[in-house]
């Protein structure tokens, strides 16, 4: 995020996109629905489903899957029709202003309308709350990136939150809500194909350098690596022979799932490390027991950057150990020692050699979270980017097209997927599945479904339906579910005996290399 | 902003306008008790336990609905505020089955404390309601009991304006008030969401978290501050611990959070001490996952990690991080990957 979470309460304006955040960030939800109550903020929701912040929102906006950069576009045209732009904030933050207004020229209400089932009227009323409020933010999720487009969908929202002076203010911001505790750790740590920790790119000389220099190495790989979605492929076509997963299970959340199953079966060597015995730990060779984070001291960082301590609450069960353990244990046995005595030293390290992160220490954390960039100790941590001035100088305007999603309902296959989590369950459900509650609350997979779709189908609620793509099928109980709108099915993917991800599409976005989840096409029947 | 004084007990104390008398106080270091009030809501004055003496008032006034006023002189604790609150007090352990004995809440109740701070003797002549008291234990996660009820309304207030979820509500009228989820449903029956926020709130015992019942007194248990497994939003927690076992948790008061938290921050934890968790490593022999020694099996995967890298170079092994795992134990797997194995093909769930 490029603002923080509390700051949600004082945006005038609130733009909720691609994201369900009442079922998958219950606690921004609150704060959004705060707002909106407490305060008067004008919320807009933009989203295929009508999921439950609807209630609260000033405008709905139901834009078929896949078309938001039509939708955005659309918004901006009125915003530079009418003049609601923040022309003083286009004028000394940002250049490249007159390549957008091109691009958007072409996205009338009109035609904004045919790509996006959006009517005109709504696009035009969305563009004057966002741009008439004081300082408005947007809210997304993987309903944005989760899309062949998902990188130009990012870009035409922070060409919207510039347009409108929006970037560098309090309240405002580009805000994608992370799914995952520590997604944003992961990424600052370098668990990336092309970048150390504090995003320092492997092809740098110099970082390279810095961190042969701190790891005691020489000749540290300049290459840049292959992400997941490309790993996958390459060991389906015998190009990599071995693999170390820790806390990830594919053969569940990998877009066409059964063949990356096929894929993993190719390997020579497949070591799991996890807290359960997953459906990827079962193709394993060798799978290693971890200790939960309950049971381990550390740090995570949350989606609006603020680094958190994580303390042990209980010790590992016997038998299991921490993944820091676990790794410097294998580090040492392949010769290079790793003989750390705590994740406070891991941590020592990583300040040294990551500059975002060099102010914060365990002892600063004592009081709370930090958010970085935190350079120095004396440093409070940043509560919003781009004050100011942005992380490049001026901000750019990258002027995107719609393009229609890889694949699109036809004769065969006529009604969207969209896939995505419920309130009560959690990814690939190795931990939610496991408590009583939750379980209650959400025992199984149901394919959502509207009223006028059932109908027509002959289904009815809680009948068994079989539902295929072109690349597989699965078999689950309808829910007839007011929040479907007619046209699209709504399947979590949490559920491994009705595995949404055998269904989903494998088309990935070319930059980020983002698989398309939320949209593919599909075919349902009765079972 | 315009500051101004008032007095407080005999104190020349500074406050800005719109504050309230319970704030000043609070600003001041002078500790006023309160069961309705709670943060980040609207104050509704309801309780009266707050109640203090200001000056030329005709009565008693609730410190956290009465805005502060220049020059006025309040006492916290005179005599007759103390005889309120115990009279407040009285008529609140008369209105239920106060019984301390198997309260879940004994050592952490607030209407406990305050009647121990008053002494306030138990009430003689208690009368018995006309029908049982509400108990709702059909759920896994919150048990209702409204024995214990003290019509607070902090539940509805924390549902509704701090979770702004709107599933329960002051119900009926007068003498037969009572918490009501949807048109008076069970929980599991209504839109409840089962964030907990209501047991949160509660400052007596009348919502529990279900997983915590017998498990412990208050007193018994260590919290340990940390931040939730599931989401990116990373909700500070509050896990009571005993015995080496998690026993319930609670959101607490810092960023992001304040105190709230969802359904899987507070009742998702069980997996934690579940019976399916590996507690072996286990390697593959002859096809079948095979339990061996840490020492067997780490020997194995750098055996072949060495054989695989020297046979195919580098460059055809990978390494997954996670975003479960914390930022130390990434930082070394990318570390490890680079540095020992030499690769870059190093990555996360983070496009999942």
């Amino acid at each position: 995020m490029t603002n923080s979470i509390g700051e949600l309460e004082d945006a005038e304006c609130i733009l909720v996109i691609g994201s369900n955040t009442n079922e998958n960030h219950p606690v921004v939800a609150a704060r959004i629905k705060r707002a909106v109550r407490f305060r008067g903020a004008n919320l807009i929701v933009a989203d295929p489903r009508r999921q439950d912040l609807v209630k609260f929102a000033k405008l709905y906006l139901r834009q078929y899957p896949g078309t938001d950069i039509a939708l955005i576009n659309g918004m901006m045209h009125v915003i530079i029709r009418d003049n609601l732009y923040d022309a003083a904030y286009v004028a000394e933050r940002t250049e490249n202003f007159e390549a957008l207004k091109q691009t958007v020229a072409a996205y009338t209400p009109e035609r904004a309308s045919q790509i996006s089932g959006v009517p005109a009227a709504d696009i035009e009323a969305a563009a004057r709350l966002y741009a008439q409020a004081r300082v408005a933010s947007i809210v997304y999720c993987m309903g944005i990136t989760q899309h062949t487009v998902g990188t130009d969908n990012v870009k035409t929202l922070a060409n919207l939150a510039m347009l409108c002076g929006n970037v560098g203010v309090w309240g405002g911001g580009v805000n994608p809500l992370r799914g995952q505790n520590n997604v944003q750790g992961a990424c600052d740590m370098g668990g990336l194909p092309n970048v150390f920790s504090g995003y320092q790119p492997v092809t740098d000389e110099a970082a390279r350098k810095k961190m042969e220099a701190a790891w005691g190495v020489s000749s540290l790989p300049a290459w840049v690596g292959k992400t997941m979605t490309d790993m996958v492929p390459a060991i389906g076509a015998g190009e990599m022979k071995a693999l170390y997963i820790i806390g990830e299970n594919p053969a569940l959340s990998d877009p066409d799932a059964d063949h990356a199953i096929k894929a993993m079966q190719k390997l020579e060597l497949l070591v799991v490390q996890d807290i359960f015995l997953t459906e990827t730990g079962k193709l394993a060779h060798v799978v290693l027991p971890a200790a939960t984070s309950y049971e381990k001291d550390g740090t995570f960082t949350n989606t609006e950057r603020r680094v958190a301590r994580v303390r042990r609450c209980v010790p590992p069960l016997p038998g299991c150990k921490p993944d820091w353990q676990i790794i410097s244990e294998l580090s040492t046995r392949m010769g290079y020692p790793m003989t750390y005595a705590s994740p406070e030293e891991i941590f020592e390290e990583i300040r040294k050699v990551t500059p975002s992160y060099a102010g914060i220490t365990y002892q600063r954390l004592e009081a709370g979270g930090i958010q970085w960039p935190c350079p120095t100790e004396e440093h409070p941590g940043t509560v919003f980017l781009h004050k100011d001035r942005f992380a490049r100088g001026l901000g750019m305007f990258f002027p995107v097209e719609h393009k229609d999603p890889a694949e699109m309902p036809d004769a065969d296959y006529p009604l969207y997927l969209t896939t995505g989590r419920l309130l009560y369950q959690y990814h690939t459900g190795t931990m939610s599945r496991r408590a009583p509650g939750l379980v209650e609350k959400a025992p199984e997979c149901r394919v959502e479904m509207a009223a006028a779709d059932a109908q027509r189908l002959g289904i009815a609620d809680g009948d068994r339906v079989r539902v295929r793509s072109r690349r597989g099928e699965i078999i689950a109980r309808a829910q007839i579910s007011p929040k479907a709108v007619a046209g699209t099915v709504f399947i979590p993917f949490h559920f491994a005996e009705a595995a949404a991800n055998k269904l989903t599409n494998a088309a990935l976005d070319p930059v980020c290399r983002i698989p398309e989840y939320k949209v593919c096409a599909v075919q349902v029947q009765k079972a | 902003m315009a500051e101004t004084t008032l007095t407080l007990n005999g104190q020349t104390v500074a406050f800005q306008p719109g504050q309230t008398i319970l704030e000043v106080a609070r600003g001041a270091g002078v500790e006023i008790p309160t069961l309705c009030w709670m943060k980040d809501t609207l104050p509704t004055g309801s309780c009266r336990v707050c109640v203090v003496e200001v000056e030329g008032a005709r009565t008693l006034l609730p410190a956290c609905a009465t805005q502060a006023a220049a020059n006025q002189v309040i006492m916290t604790e005179s005599p007759r505020v103390a005889a309120a609150r115990r009279m407040v007090l009285e008529l609140a352990l008369a209105s239920g089955n106060h019984n301390c004995l198997i309260c879940e809440a004994n050592g952490e109740c607030e209407l406990q404390a305050l009647a121990y701070r008053y002494q306030v003797p138990f009430p003689a002549f208690a009368t018995p309601p006309d029908q049982p008291y509400y108990f709702e234990d059909n759920n896994s996660m919150i048990v209702r009991d409204f024995s214990k009820c003290i019509m607070c309304g902090r539940c509805v207030r924390g549902c509704c304006e701090r979770q702004v979820n709107d599933a329960i509500a002051i119900g009926y009228r007068g003498s037969h008030n009572k918490i009501v989820a949807k048109a008076d449903k069970t929980y599991i029956e209504s839109d409840c969401v089962f964030c907990g926020e209501c047991v949160q709130s509660c400052p007596v015992g009348a919502l529990l978290d279900k997983n915590a019942l017998g498990r412990g007194r208050a007193w018994e248990r260590t919290p340990v501050r940390t931040t939730c497994p599931y989401c990116g939003v990373g909700c500070q927690l509050e896990v009571q611990v005993k015995d080496d076992r998690i026993v319930k948790i609670s959101g607490a008061d810092l960023e992001p959070n304040h105190g709230r938290l969802c359904v899987k921050g507070r009742f998702g934890w069980h997996y934690v001490h579940h019976p399916e968790r590996l507690t072996t490593p286990l390697l593959r022999k002859n096809g079948e996952l095979t339990p061996v020694s840490w020492e067997e099996a780490l020997d194995f995967v750098a055996g072949r990690l060495k054989d695989l890298k020297e046979k195919y170079g580098p460059e055809q092994i990978g390494g997954w991080c996670s975003a479960r795992i914390t930022n130390e134990e990434n930082y070394l797997m990318q570390k490890f990957m680079r540095a020992v194995i030499g690769t870059n093909h190093v990555d996360h769930c983070a496009r999942l």
